[in-house]
């Protein structure tokens, strides 16, 4: 009987104090989504502040409020001109992973090639986007083709590079137990080696979708008269600031969106949890 | 935790009377097994020279310092490596053959799950790989041997959600799974709390009762060795050799307070002995 009041009178204690704990940790969660917002709003209010107090002429740079005009007036033709930088960026996007991934897996299964063509592979990536660039429009003219070419290039590296990382880097024991119950290659490559690299692709796909966007515009003011990348040049060329401001807000808004989505994907199809992943 | 249920009502009986008659007798038995490992700066023995054998449903614990290649030992006879030159026969055949056939099963250290798989897809994994699939009809199923290593209702749980006790028990069930002829296991308890690790020690002993299995167990813990082995090879380090091979000579219904035994404590003082020898 005592013993019961003892308990009861325990639970009165423990409940507020975690009641208490659970408030905290909501005011910490609110505090966390709430304090960048600021951050942001005080960035657009100096930035606000200067445009109006320094009188920067429109065609310098345009202030908050009239970025936020055109991106409204003008959305059509943003619109319009987002739809082939986000088809370039995807399709580089999809083209230079699921190459990355295939050459990774023959690199894993056939040494002689990884240490014949990964120097070759590092020295090309070594070469800057804006030199790659003209060459893939020389070669592949001035449609979609070259843009998607560059978004393709530049995803290609980090995935390739951390998809063999991924595969090789597997538990030794795991390795072991593979080889106990005599599995073939084919049984460890796919119950074993691409499990354990889907953490390291995803931080690799996390990276190249920011970056395809990149590629993708910069494969447009090489040669293009659209897109995002074309609408920045023209935007610059005619000193026009505001429609210059609002196509770098939506191009970046994309890229935003896209590395969201990867990481979305990564929480939906990671559920357990991997062993640290450099 | 769930009360483990007796195995005689989750494994079959033992089949004694289809066994193979080349296997008669010994399990495994190694003559002069010697390993060789090249590295730049020199040339490693493991071992040297290593004769031993362990008779059907035989537990035989391998006790010795670090570096004495009771590891080595166990992947020889898993067909994990290759001795330099002596020769090992597991069941009258060669490693490999065993291997292939699954007659081994092999418990690993660090239990070596696969972190996106649930306990019970983990001990499911022997089925799916090595052109083993399906179970003998009436054999225990993943869920029965998770039972068994008294895990049931942890089915759905991934290894991150687990004890390293829990864990440990998931890779036994695994390498139970299809009824091995031989259990291989390499300081398995080793990294775990010597409560869980006590208490593994004594559902071992149950186990290998229930199954008859062949078991060969590493560890560096002599209670260890005497509580679980029917006999204890000691091994010498550097290089690798055995030192003496010593029968337990106690009941074979073990709990753990046999370790304040008289008996207990006499082959303890023993095997130290053979240890201290060592250095």
């Amino acid at each position: 009987m005592s013993a019961s009041t003892d308990i009861a009178g325990l639970n009165t204690r423990v409940e507020p104090a975690e009641a208490e704990y659970r408030r905290a940790k909501q005011r910490e969660a609110l505090r966390r989504k709430l304090l960048p917002c600021l951050g942001i709003l005080i960035g657009i209010a100096v930035w606000a502040g200067l445009v109006e107090f320094l009188k920067v002429p429109p065609f310098i740079a345009p202030s908050p409020l009239v970025v936020l005009e055109t991106l409204i007036a003008k959305s059509d033709v943003l619109l319009s001109n987002l739809w082939p930088t986000v088809v370039e960026a995807v399709g580089g996007f999809i083209l230079g992973n699921l190459f990355a991934i295939a050459l990774a897996t023959l690199f894993v299964h056939r040494k002689t090639v990884s240490e014949t063509f990964f120097p070759l592979v590092v020295l090309i990536n070594s070469i800057p986007v804006v030199a790659k660039a003209p060459i893939l429009v020389l070669l592949l003219g001035n449609g979609f083709a070259p843009k998607v070419a560059i978004a393709a290039v530049i995803s290609f590296f980090p995935t390739l590079v951390n998809m063999v990382r991924g595969l090789e880097a597997v538990n030794p024991q795991a390795m072991e137990l593979m080889r106990v119950l005599s599995a073939s290659k084919r049984e460890i490559f796919f119950k074993l080696r691409l499990y354990n690299s889907l953490p390291y692709l995803f931080s690799a796909l996390r990276i190249s979708a920011s970056i395809s966007v990149v590629g993708a515009i910069v494969g447009e003011w090489i040669g293009s008269n659209y897109g995002i990348g074309a609408l920045i040049i023209q935007a610059t060329y005619a000193f026009d600031s505001a429609l210059l401001y609002a196509t770098v807000l939506v191009g970046s808004a994309f890229s935003v969106a896209f590395f969201m989505a990867i990481s979305l994907a990564e929480r939906l199809i990671i559920r357990w949890q991997p062993s640290a992943v450099a | 935790m769930a009360r483990p249920e007796p195995l005689a009502r989750v494994l079959p009986a033992a089949a004694a009377s289809e066994r193979p008659r080349a296997d008669a007798g010994n399990a495994v038995a190694c003559h002069n097994v010697t390993v060789r490992f090249i590295t730049d700066r020199r040339t490693v023995t493991a071992l040297e020279d290593v004769s031993f054998s362990v008779e059907n449903g035989g537990f035989l614990a391998l006790l010795g310092p670090s570096g004495c290649g009771k590891s080595t030992l166990l992947r020889v006879v898993a067909d994990l490596l290759a001795p330099t030159s002596g020769t090992v026969t597991v069941l009258g055949r060669t490693p490999r053959e065993a291997r292939l056939d699954r007659a081994l099963g092999f418990v690993f250290q660090d239990a070596a799950l696969l972190p996106w798989r649930t306990a019970l897809e983990n001990v499911a994994l022997p089925l799916e790989v090595g052109g083993h699939r399906g179970l003998a009809a009436g054999a225990p199923t993943p869920r029965d041997l998770l039972r068994l290593v008294g895990l049931e209702g942890w089915e759905g749980s991934f290894p991150h959600e687990l004890s390293g006790g829990m864990r440990q028990r998931v890779s036994i069930a695994r390498a139970l799974l299809g009824g091995p002829r031989i259990l291989l296991m390499d300081e398995p308890f080793g990294a775990l709390d010597e409560i869980t690790r006590d208490r593994l020690n004594e559902e071992l002993r149950r186990i290998w009762m229930q199954t008859g299995t062949t078991i060969l167990f590493v560890t560096h813990s002599v209670y260890e060795a005497i509580f679980l082995g029917e006999t204890v090879l000691v091994l010498a380090a550097n290089p690798g050799r055995v030192r003496a091979a010593v029968d337990i000579d106690l009941p074979r219904e073990r709990t753990l307070p046999i370790r304040e035994t008289e008996p207990f404590n006499r082959v303890a003082a023993k095997l130290r002995e053979l240890l201290a020898g060592d250095a």
